[in-house]
């Protein structure tokens, strides 16, 4: 009971845990939806947390899993507890029918004691040893019985019931075996034949009940055995669900897995082809294959729940027939033994009767002692509600018959034997008709004893019985039939008596030994119900029984009408009787009640699948738009790029467009202004130049952009000189500084080699931009833009640093307030700026690469900390006002950026507000040869040579200054001592201009503001004074004196030149100004300058000229050719390129060539290219003396000016044209003054030469 | 009277080929080459432009007609073309050109036919421009011949 009770509360606990796991299943398959239907902003949920989830979730499965094997194991638990159950009970009911059997036998036992002891009056040793014989049988059998149950050896409560059944039976045998030996002898002469029989009957019967017995153990053998195969079967039956569900596990388990895997794989092999554009279809094709494989799993998952089903159910169905088929067949044993059992007292009621009516003479029976008798052993024959004995009377003794009993045979007039009503009265009868013979009813049981005289011959049923009975010698049965009173189905049951002792072989032999007829009637209902009741689980099943002798109409004997149409077994029954056949029908009284095992159990896989399945589900979906929006957005990226490259392209050829006209915008107003105008008109005139020429730069700048952006920007590399650059940069920034009153200075180290190969376009624009910057921003002081080598600052960087990390400030000068820079206003320092330059960090090893480091620094507003940042961000001003104030784009810092990148430099700046910015670049250039001659400079190089040897003095307080003054004076081929206060200075000159000073000076320069405001101009009078003082002779040579000033009005200049000033130089000091200033000053090389700046008309210009044009277009050589006719150069035409080459051969006349750019079979880019080369080749051999000059028409250096003409300004760009050699381009048709523009620089310094 | 007629006449006729669009400043160019010494250039120059033009448009016609188009022959060619009406300054023909440079970039034969169309429409109307402008300069020297006799 213990175990029951803890069975059960395991069972209870695993429901609720059960519940628990549905829950959790339930709650997981709720957040797999909410989490694949949260939008986007759930998707930037931290990491680590989604991990942490998916860890718990893993964990949750896990105990699920393990939780579903307790519980499966547990079920099985449970079932086999139920099945042990159902064993004991069948045991039990086992034992009890054993119980009962054994108690029968044991009632028999005391009945024939009883007999004995009621037959003490009339002793008979037959009935003593027949008895005994009987005994021992029953002894034996009995005992055998024991013996076959104990060597089933089996549990069961009842076996000490048993074996103390047992030592009572055995006490109790022995004493039958007394009697037994005590009067054996006497027996033995008087039944000589008789007991034999009996014995032999008793034998059988006994021993067809052991045999029964043993067959019925055996049969509990075999149904224990059949139990535990049954229980072997079930086990096998959970086990196969169980591996299944396993299975399904794993499965789901490797999916997952190898779907994450496929999936990290997939993720990473698209990060390595992310540039690849992998198609869309593919994905979505993958996710319809993962749906599918997820619909065919969910499919199989139903189809195992339901096959559990099905095994399950198909399970119950087949125990229950066991089940059914185990009672039925136990029943039908019963009912059979007990109705043997009964049968078998029959029997013995009929031995008796033999013995004691028909072998004694005088009978020893009457109907009184029958009666009683009968009565008596009535609970021997629970079955037979009564027996009666009749005799066989042939016709011919009917009347000795009559007279004997003293009654007439009366005629049956019913055909029942039951007991009938109470008024039912025998004498009423009538009396038998004449037959052959009579069985008239001499003996009978108290129940039945109106039928006594009665001729059983007379009813048809009986008479069958009867006859049958005689001639087979056994007992034999009606059909069964209504009881009168009970209203009972019965069957009555014939035992033939006969008068010889001696087995009778035939069936005449016996009709012939027959003297009489023992009958018995049986209460089929009662004997079965009686049977029922002592057993087990009666209220479960139904039980028919059924005569079936006439197969095709079976008579119902027991049992309600079959209603239901369940299962039903049939067991056969034998009554003893051959001839009739009885059947029993079992079923159950209820339907199955619903497989809830089954269901439960499938249901729960189904529904554990279908949970999965839809998380799957849900992830699938939530990886396919995953999926989607990656894609989405790649095709986004892509466009997106796609949209950007067009749009710098689109700009790149709008601001081509756009430049076009805005220079013939630009020349017109140029042309405008050169008419007479008066102020206003002039004014109006200049305001749109300006504008135009701003609109320009803009779309330079933004052309320059567009160009970076798309990728389009390529540097040339030409060799130039970089002293040159910053001239022409300070020239274009020359007026506004002046205007301004800022001073602007360049100076290049010394170090920095002359020619240098790289863009000087690009370096120019860098420089300008970042020059125009700080003009712009700068109202007073100065700008300074130095040029140093790298390695250079380097050297000088890490001293400065470790001399000077505290005095890192400019010192100031002690004299004046102002700080030891150019103008004296206070600077950032620039060193701050290149702390980050990686190239001050490391060292580079190319040995031909030149580093160059340029620095701007000026003494502007400087730049607020919170837009430093964004300095180098395109369209980024410091603020919003600057546009305002200062004008500008902003995107000028942007270009110069990307430019100091394409020139592997870096650009950084250092700035303070109020107080000024520096803006430092490097760049990598190779240094170049110095004998090129191709260098391109963009000014006429001045002759340097004219003051090579000269001395000069420069006078300035500012050391800085006066280092830059020196650095344009080096560059002149001048040396320079610099005094830095007017002590020295006047020591200076007065030494130079001592006879005896060995170091003459030929110039003096001196700022205006050495010592401060106009002390420069007042220097000259210091030196009249020394003068007057008579120290210097004033015939002597005087050195010249320039006066150096950043603005200088007219007044200033007389009052200069009254000074003693010969000239006087505005700064910013550029090389070519100040070698005019000189060569005026000094008289040398006047007319050189003179012609410079004039310009000379185009006519002048192209007179006399001999120039080829090339152009495969007949109207456009002619249009061209005509107007560089109506200049009046001499014009010959080409159609082709390879006639150009042809007629280019040197020596030729020819002074230019116009080359056309887009021409069939060789362009004009291709012949130039052939043309340089050719003339290449020549200048070589030149050189090296394997041609003389005279070959060639005496010149030394052939290079013919090539301009290229093209209408396509945007085919044609300056760097095509000038990559493959030509000179310059025109656009087409010829404009005046761009061809102009373009001539003019080959034919100017021609034209100087001639001498104009 | 007659002469100052015809001046008047050429005149108009030129400025309504200014202001149809037909010329564009580089006639005047053209124009301002001519002087003493090359007295008949601009009258060169057009019948060249004519001559050449025609030529050129029978080569494109033939082009297209064919199946498969060679469009660097027609690139050549427009380009030719666009050149030399550039030149002279018919400026429709010059613009046409631009567009039928489209055409042949996409490929579209379709577009390349209406193109040479409208060049070819082009074409003509300036010719017939040019004819004009030439039978009154023709009839301008005459009469200058004949007042000068």
């Amino acid at each position: 009971m213990k175990s029951l009770g803890i069975a059960g509360l395991l069972c209870r606990l695993r429901q609720a845990f059960l519940k628990l796991l549905r829950w959790v299943l339930l709650r997981m398959a709720r957040n797999g939806i909410l989490s694949s239907s949260s939008d986007g902003s759930r998707v930037a949920q931290c990491d680590g947390c989604r991990r942490w989830k998916g860890r718990l979730m893993l964990l949750c499965i896990l105990g699920g899993v393990l939780a579903s094997i307790w519980l499966f194991s547990g079920f099985r638990e449970c079932q086999s507890w139920v099945r042990k159950e159902k064993v004991r009970d069948l045991w039990e009911e086992r034992a009890q029918v054993l119980l009962e059997q054994f108690n029968l036998s044991k009632d028999q036992l005391q009945a024939l004691g009883w007999l004995l002891s009621s037959s003490e009056r009339v002793p008979s040793a037959c009935i003593e040893t027949s008895v005994s014989v009987r005994g021992r049988e029953i002894c034996g059998g009995l005992s055998s019985v024991l013996k076959a149950i104990c060597s089933e050896g089996n549990q069961s409560g009842g076996e000490q019931d048993w074996v103390r059944n047992n030592a009572v039976l055995q006490g109790h045998c022995p004493v039958q075996d007394k009697c037994i030996q005590l009067k054996p002898i006497d027996a033995s002469p008087q039944n000589k034949y008789m007991p034999d029989t009996i014995q032999q009957d008793i034998r059988s019967s006994s021993m067809k009940k052991d045999l029964m017995h043993v067959k019925e153990c055996e049969n509990m053998s075999q149904a224990g055995k059949s139990v535990n195969s049954l229980k072997k079967y079930q086990e096998q039956v959970w086990e196969i669900p169980l591996g299944i569900l396993w299975w399904i596990l794993l499965g789901m388990f490797v999916f997952f897995k190898g779907f994450s895997i496929g999936r990290l794989w997939k993720s990473s092999n698209q990060q390595t082809h992310q540039t690849k554009h992998l198609p869309p279809p593919n994905s979505k094709s993958g996710g319809k294959w993962r749906k599918k494989i997820l619909l065919l799993g969910v499919l199989l998952g139903i189809l195992v729940s339901i096959w559990i089903f099905l095994s399950m159910k198909a399970d119950i169905i087949a125990r229950r027939k066991e089940t059914i088929a185990n009672m039925c067949d136990e029943r039908a044993r019963m009912l059979q033994d007990q109705f043997n059992v009964s049968m078998n007292h029959v029997h013995a009621l009929a031995i008796l009767v033999s013995t004691f009516h028909h072998m004694k003479n005088p009978s020893a029976i009457d109907q009184k002692t029958f009666a009683e008798y009968t009565a008596r052993t009535a609970f021997e024959r629970p079955l037979t509600s009564g027996v009666a004995y009749a005799l066989k009377v042939l016709h011919s003794q009917r009347e000795q018959f009559e007279q004997q009993h003293g009654w007439k045979i009366k005629k049956m007039e019913t055909e029942d034997h039951s007991p009938v009503q109470d008024d039912y009265n025998s004498e009423m009868l009538d009396p038998s008709p004449v037959q052959d013979e009579y069985a008239p009813v001499i003996f009978s049981q108290e129940t039945v004893s109106h039928i006594v005289s009665v001729d059983m011959m007379s009813g048809k049923e009986d008479r069958d019985n009867i006859l049958r009975a005689r001639s087979t010698g056994k007992g034999v049965l009606t059909s069964p039939f209504n009881l009168l009173k009970s209203n009972h189905l019965g069957v009555v049951l014939t035992f033939a008596v006969y008068n010889s002792d001696f087995p009778i072989a035939t069936p005449e032999e016996r009709i012939e030994a027959t003297i009489g007829y023992l009958g018995a009637s049986f209460d089929v209902p009662s004997l079965v119900e009686k049977l029922l009741q002592q057993l087990a689980s009666k209220q479960t099943i139904v039980v028919n029984v059924y005569d079936t002798t006439n197969s095709s109409a079976p008579i119902r004997m027991y049992g309600p009408e079959a209603t239901n149409s369940s299962y039903l077994h049939i067991s056969n029954v034998d009554f003893g009787d051959p001839m009739r056949k009885h059947e029993m029908h079992c079923r159950f009284k209820h339907e199955p009640s619903l497989p809830w095992a089954a269901i439960t159990t499938s249901l729960g896989v189904a529904v554990i699948v279908l949970l999965v399945s839809h998380i799957f589900y849900a992830a699938l979906n939530r990886i396919e738009k995953v999926e989607d929006d990656y894609h989405k957005m790649r095709e986004l990226k892509v466009r997106a790029e796609a949209a950007d490259v067009a749009k710098s392209q689109f700009l790149a050829t709008v601001s081509h467009e756009i430049r076009t006209p805005m220079n013939g915008v630009l020349g017109m107003l140029q042309m405008l202004m050169d008419t007479e105008l008066d102020a206003t008109q002039q004014d109006f005139a200049m305001t749109a130049q300006a504008s135009g020429k701003a609109l320009i730069t803009l779309i330079n700048e933004v052309l320059d952009q567009a160009k970076i952006e798309s990728g389009r920007l390529e540097l040339e590399a030409v060799p130039f000189d970089v002293r040159d650059v910053l001239d022409n940069v300070l020239s274009l920034f020359s007026d506004k500084a002046q205007v301004k009153g800022i001073e602007l200075a360049v100076y290049v180290s010394d170090q920095v080699p002359d020619v240098l190969v790289g863009d000087p376009g690009r370096l120019r624009q860098i420089i300008t931009n970042l020059v125009g910057n700080s003009v712009k921003f700068t109202e007073e002081g100065h700008i300074y833009i130095s040029v140093h080598l790298v390695e250079e600052m380097k050297r000088s960087f890490n001293i400065n640093n470790r001399v000077s990390n505290e005095t890192s400030e400019v010192p100031k000068n002690s004299a004046d307030t102002s700080y030891n820079t150019l103008s004296g206003f206070q600077v950032i320092d620039r060193w701050k700026s290149l702390e980050n330059f990686r190239m001050f960090k490391s060292s580079t090893e190319d040995s031909n690469a030149v580093n160059l480091l340029v620095t701007v620094e000026d003494t502007g507003v400087g730049i607020p900390e919170d837009a430093q940042r964004r300095i180098f961000t395109p369209f980024m001003q410091a603020d919003s006002s600057t546009s305002r104030k200062y004008g500008g784009t902003g995107i000028g810092l942007s270009i110069s950026k990307c430019l100091v990148d394409l020139m592997r430099g870096e650009i950084g700046f250092v700035s303070r507000s109020g107080i000024g910015s520096t803006f430092s670049f490097t760049a990598t250039f190779t240094a170049g040869r110095k004998n090129t001659g191709d260098i391109k400079r963009c000014h006429s190089d001045p002759q340097v040579s004219d003051f090579q040897g000269m001395r000069a003095l420069i006078i300035d307080g500012r050391s800085i200054r006066a280092e830059v003054t020196k650095y344009h004076l080096q560059r002149l081929g001048v040396q320079a001592d610099i005094a830095i206060n007017p002590e020295t200075a006047l020591t200076a000159i007065l030494e130079a201009c001592s006879p005896s000073g060995t170091r003459k000076l030929d110039m003096v320069l001196v700022d205006k503001e050495a010592w401060g405001e106009g002390s420069g101009l007042a220097f000259p009078c210091l030196l009249v004074d020394v003068r007057q003082s008579g120290t210097i002779k004033p015939h002597q040579s005087n050195p010249k004196m320039f006066l150096l000033a950043t603005s200088l009005g007219p007044s200033e200049v007389d009052d200069s030149k009254s000074v003693g000033y010969t000239d006087s130089i505005r700064k910013p000091l550029r090389l070519s100004m100040m070698a005019a200033c000189f060569r005026k000053a000094l008289g040398i090389g006047s007319t050189r300058q003179q012609v410079k700046g004039q310009p000379v008309a185009l006519r002048t210009l192209l007179r006399g000229r001999q120039i080829l044009v090339v152009d495969d277009n007949a109207v456009n050589r002619k249009v061209a050719a005509g107007a560089l006719k109506k200049f009046g150069a001499i014009v010959t035409c080409a159609d082709c390129g390879k006639d150009a080459i042809a007629m280019l051969q040197p020596p030729h006349k020819f002074d230019a060539c116009f080359m056309d750019v887009q021409m069939p079979e060789m362009d004009g880019f291709e012949a130039t290219r052939q043309i340089r080369c050719i003339e290449s080749k020549i200048n070589e051999r030149i050189k090296t003396g394997d041609a003389t000059a005279e070959m060639y028409g005496h010149v030394a250096h052939w290079h013919i000016p090539v301009l290229a003409m093209t209408a396509d300004v945007i085919q044609a760009t300056h760097e095509e044209c000038l990559r493959c050699g030509m000179d310059d381009y025109v656009s087409k048709p010829f404009e005046e003054e761009k061809l102009y523009s373009a001539v003019a620089h080959f034919f100017e310094s021609d034209m100087a030469d001639s001498g104009l | 009277m007659a002469l100052l007629a015809l001046k008047e006449q050429l005149n108009v006729l030129l400025n309504s080929m200014f202001a149809e669009g037909l010329l564009d400043q580089q006639f005047q160019q053209l124009q301002m080459l001519q002087d003493g010494s090359s007295p008949g250039f601009v009258a060169e120059v057009i019948t060249l432009f004519c001559e050449d033009s025609e030529r050129i448009l029978t080569e494109l016609s033939k082009l297209l007609e064919q199946q498969v188009v060679d469009y660097q022959k027609v690139d050549a060619y427009v380009h030719q073309l666009k050149g030399s009406s550039a030149s002279v300054g018919a400026q429709n023909v010059k613009l046409a050109c631009a567009q039928f440079r489209q055409f042949y970039e996409e490929n579209n034969k379709e577009g390349c036919i209406r193109a040479l169309n409208v060049v070819k429409h082009e074409f003509y109307r300036v010719r017939n421009k040019f004819d004009n402008m030439f039978q009154l300069e023709q009839r301008i020297q005459a009469y200058d011949a004949k007042q000068q006799n």
